[in-house]
């Protein structure tokens, strides 16, 4: 199975990387950009078919390493 | 008096720290390899700046996961004053011995440069040889110090006077435009609640000798030894 996990800034927290990005693609022309929020994208490969251990799993290391949950929300798809 | 220094792969500061700890203590510390799993008995640990493991995933993130973390947290429960610089900083609010997070700078940019700090706390074992509100002047250099934590967190520090330095003006006005990374009320330095954990951005191994052109980083680690002789 893989797990494939979206790791965002919380709402509110400022996001000085994402606002650059913005002003970049103002700089290139791209019109009507509302706002750009930029995170972090991990993929594992797990042993195993039950797709909601693997969930709980794949939770638990986001929480213990791969998200800091000052800052951070994670989301998490598990594919078979 | 004893002290370890722990090493990450992609430390660079812990040996500047390491002089400015056998100029204070007159030995030399124990360098203590990241991989390691026991720590000799030591009175005092020093977590220094650097990279370690090429700040992946996130400044400190890897380290603070590292087999000596263990030990070193179990240190700083039982007492042993710990004290982060810099990426020793980052380590230790990824490990959970401090509050916060240090986020990207405001900036985006990497930032070195002399920075004026003001000393909010001077009963603890790091900063007993400063006077209150004194205005110190230590270098900075990170990309990531940008401390920032909830709300209610913040509130807990400032009620608890956990909040150990602040960039400041010259004259110790605490300013935006004296703030070089974007930090929360401008804090530079927090303890733990018990107050023998210390982290800071600023480097005060890098003016704690003549030769480097200031000594103002000198007495935190003049203080260390005599807090720890006593």
């Amino acid at each position: 199975m893989k797990a494939r996990i979206h790791i965002t800034l919380k709402d509110g927290v400022l996001d000085p990387q994402g606002k650059a990005i913005h002003n970049s693609l103002e700089g290139l022309g791209f019109d009507g950009v509302n706002g750009v929020r930029q995170g972090k994208f991990i993929e594992i490969e797990l042993d195993g078919d039950d797709a909601a251990a693997a969930k709980a799993k794949v939770s638990a290391m986001c929480e213990q390493l791969l998200a800091n949950m000052v800052i951070e929300d994670y989301s998490v798809k598990i594919d078979g | 008096m004893t002290a370890a220094v722990i090493v990450f792969p992609g430390s660079n500061c812990d040996r500047d720290v390491a002089v400015s700890l056998e100029a204070a203590l007159g030995h030399k510390p124990l360098m203590v390899w990241h991989g390691d799993r026991a720590l000799p008995d030591v009175d005092l640990i020093v977590v220094p700046g650097g990279f370690s493991y090429g700040d992946y995933l996130r400044s400190g993130a890897m380290a603070a996961n590292s087999p000596i973390m263990r030990e070193v947290i179990s240190r700083a429960d039982g007492g042993t004053p710990v004290l982060g610089i810099c990426n020793g900083f980052q380590v230790l609010t990824e490990c959970g011995l401090l509050p916060g997070v240090l986020m990207r700078n405001a900036s985006l940019k990497f930032v070195c440069r002399d920075v004026d700090l003001r000393v909010e706390r001077v009963d603890t074992a790091f900063t007993r040889q400063y006077a209150k509100d004194q205005v110190i002047r230590i270098p900075v250099a990170h990309h990531d110090g940008n401390y920032f934590t909830d709300p209610a967190t913040h509130k807990a520090l400032e009620d608890n006077a956990q909040i150990a330095f602040r960039y400041c003006a010259a004259d110790g006005a605490l300013t935006e435009d004296a703030n070089p990374n974007g930090s929360l009320a401008n804090i530079a330095g927090i303890l733990n609640e018990a107050g023998n954990v210390l982290g800071m951005m600023p480097h005060p191994e890098r003016l704690a000798d003549p030769l480097l052109g200031g000594l103002d980083g000198a007495p935190i680690f003049s203080a260390l030894a005599e807090a720890v002789a006593a």
